[in-house]
């Protein structure tokens, strides 16, 4: 199989949407003749031209809502913020326009719009720019959620997000952008609302998205070369959320741990542990515990970064105390 | 030699008030090439690893904030963007609370908790950089109230690059500062471009000016080559606030010579155009200026030696200053 960037299998995917289907457009911040703030959309403004691939002023609730109201009436708006930061300017268009416009109009408008960026920390960007959106977005009926950690699953998550009839919101990540991993030739859809198993394991249950999964894995790593297999599942969907295989995983591990870099409280990690303990009661042999970034605004100073975002020393750190309880 | 334009005349009313005009345009001049070399340190210890994250550089634009912030007194506010260096220099914040600051550093303006886009400084109302474009038009405004409801002569000024103008809390800030005749100067600091569109893919008029118009507001629009110029044109719309309280919406209009941050190599212009913007340079301006009142080549170079050794200063200084301690990320949350 070939091995592509994230970066470029998120490409991939738009380039292909924008062949087959006339109706997807991109539009964002210096998504065309800049080629992307982060790279993901280069050389697609030369390949379909600058009435699909538009470069916005700083305007965020306005180009949101226009996406939102150019899809109500048939259109397949890909929208990029040029991070997730960015989108609590558009916050109410998603919240009250995308989300609802299906069901305050009884079903006769569908809002099939795609908002993609990166969410969460970078590096030393400080509290405005580092923060991860997946909670408060998670928490709104009518919007789906995918937050993809491989390759393949951007590709694939994309390309079935851009064919979905639902706003769907994908959580990239910038420090996974140049991360690279195989990816099926040909048609490759991953579909919306499954998760995956990264790893078997038979003593604990590590449950992650995103950035959280190369820590986790990690973490198993070394746990193994001590003999001790964990298990850690990959959602890539966070509404809808699909816990079945993390829960039949902790239902014989007996232990779970949730791991995400957002903030714990209210967090989508939350929703994780009330399914999980309500699933697998009977099986489990200690409290489900979290693994977050702190309760606190991201500090600028490195050292103290470092701190608060959850690393592989952190989720082995849990994991042995999950262990050992 | 530069071209003259719009360099003022030396004043004809003797020796004294020629005198004053020439300490003063001296003591701007320190502060532009403070800030020009301040940048040059910045960029220097950015790519060697020493600072993170995002860094944006004034360099070029230094007229606008040294000119501005002239025009101001210790009861004025001011409220900036990410791209603050130069305003807090300008607002006689030191070199070394703003290089600690850019290194991470418990001795930084901020504590190290803010880094290259939030530089604060209380006791100077300094209110502030911010990272999202726009969102502090509104604080301005508020600031504004503030002064206005305690019956205070203070004024504020906010700054925002032409690209801001787009955004929503920009025109909202507006149109609350005019219906309720706040003391507010808005300060679009127009460098052409935002990030790699230049103005006439983000706008659809050239003057951004006019967009004072449909609020009823005062607007201003010049050049910020001659720091001068700058501070005679700041003087109005800061007396305008002052006396009648009323706001004024500014168009500086300037030029960054470096990239939009340092991750940005700038491949949206030609070198020839910044080549050719660098010929007004108003560090140089200034200099040529001062010149021609009278001050010598070996005054100009022990300025330029003093600059230099407060900036190498100040990075010793964050070089050597302790981190801040793992406390401060709770305890900061609340009061
Ligand atoms: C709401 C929002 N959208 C996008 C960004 C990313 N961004 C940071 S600066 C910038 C360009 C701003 O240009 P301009 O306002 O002209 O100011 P300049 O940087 O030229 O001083 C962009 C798009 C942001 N910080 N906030």
């Amino acid at each position: 199989m070939r091995e592509l960037r994230i970066r470029e299998a998120l490409r991939e995917a738009l380039a292909e949407e924008l062949e087959r289907d006339e109706r997807v457009f991109l539009i964002g911040e210096e998504v065309g003749h800049y080629q992307g703030a982060y790279k993901v959309t280069e050389g697609l403004l030369a390949r379909f031209g600058a009435a699909r691939v538009i470069d916005a002023p700083i305007a965020e609730a306005g180009f949101a809502g226009l996406a939102i109201g150019a899809a109500m009436v048939g259109l397949r708006p890909v929208v990029e913020f040029m991070t997730w930061n960015f989108s609590a300017v558009a916050f109410d268009q998603i919240l009250n326009n995308a989300a609802k416009v299906r069901q305050m109009s009884g079903g006769q408008f569908t809002c099939p719009v795609v908002f993609r960026g990166p969410n969460g920390a970078a590096k030393q960007v400080g509290a405005q720019h580092s923060q991860c959106f997946e909670a408060f977005y998670t928490h709104i009926p009518g919007l789906k959620v995918v937050c993809p950690a491989t390759a393949a699953d951007a590709k694939g998550l994309l390309k079935s997000a851009i064919r979905d009839d639902n706003p769907v919101l994908i959580l990239e990540d910038e420090r996974l952008y140049g991360v690279k991993g195989p990816v099926p030739d040909g048609e490759h859809l991953v579909p919306l609302g499954v998760s995956r198993v990264a790893r078997e394991g038979e003593r604990a249950t590590v449950v992650t998205w995103g950035k959280g999964v190369a820590p986790a894995l990690q973490a198993c790593e070394r746990l193994a070369a001590e003999g001790t297999q964990c298990a850690v599942v990959d959602l890539r969907s966070l509404r809808p959320l699909d816990h079945g295989p993390a829960a039949e995983s902790v239902q014989r591990t007996g232990r779970a741990l949730v791991v995400h870099e957002a903030w714990p409280y209210g967090g989508v990690g939350a929703e994780v542990v009330d399914r999980l303990q309500r699933e697998c009661f009977g099986a489990l042999q200690a409290p489900v515990l979290r693994v977050t970034g702190r309760d606190a605004s991201m500090p600028y100073n490195k050292t103290l970064e470092d701190l608060v975002v959850p690393s592989a020393d952190t989720v082995l750190r849990a994991l042995r105390a999950l262990l050992a309880y | 030699m530069l071209p003259r334009r719009g360099a003022p005349e030396a004043p004809q009313r003797g020796a004294k008030a020629v005198h004053e005009h020439t300490a003063l345009l001296r003591e701007l001049h320190r502060t532009m090439l403070l800030i020009r070399r301040f940048e040059e340190a910045a960029a220097k210890a950015y790519s060697q690893g020493r600072i993170g994250g995002f860094l944006h550089l004034y360099i070029g634009q230094e007229a606008s904030a040294v000119g501005a912030l002239s025009a101001l007194g210790p009861e004025d506010y001011i409220v900036g963007t990410y791209r603050d260096h130069g305003l807090a220099l300008a607002r006689g914040m030191s070199a070394r609370a703003c290089m600690a600051e850019l290194y991470g550093k418990a001795t930084g303006c901020s504590r190290g908790m803010g880094g290259s886009m939030h530089f604060f400084d209380a006791s100077r109302k300094m209110m502030g950089g911010y990272g999202i474009v726009g969102g502090h038009v509104p604080l301005a405004a508020g600031m504004a109230f503030a002064s206005k409801y305690r019956k205070e002569k203070g004024v504020t000024l906010c700054f925002l690059g032409e690209g801001a103008v787009s955004i929503g809390d920009f025109h909202e800030a507006l149109s609350l500062a005019a219906l309720w005749h706040l003391p507010l100067v808005v300060v679009v600091e127009n460098n052409e471009y935002a990030m790699g569109t230049p103005l006439e893919r983000t706008l659809s008029v050239a003057d951004v000016s006019l967009k004072a118009l449909a609020y009823g507001m005062a607007r201003d629009r010049f050049r910020a080559d001659d720091v001068l110029t700058v501070r005679e044109h700041f003087q109005t719309a800061v007396q305008r606030a002052r006396e009648e309280s009323l706001p004024t919406l500014l168009e500086v209009q300037t030029y960054r010579y470096r990239g939009h941050s340092m991750s940005d190599p700038g491949k949206y212009r030609t070198a020839e155009e910044v080549e050719a913007r660098k010929r007004n340079d108003c560090v140089h301006r200034a200099e040529l200026v001062l010149q021609e009142w009278g001050v010598t080549e070996e005054e100009l170079q022990a300025v330029g030696r003093s600059v230099e050794a407060e900036v190498e200063d100040a990075v010793r200084f964050a070089e050597e200053s302790p981190e801040p301690s793992e406390e401060l990320i709770e305890a900061l949350t609340y009061a």
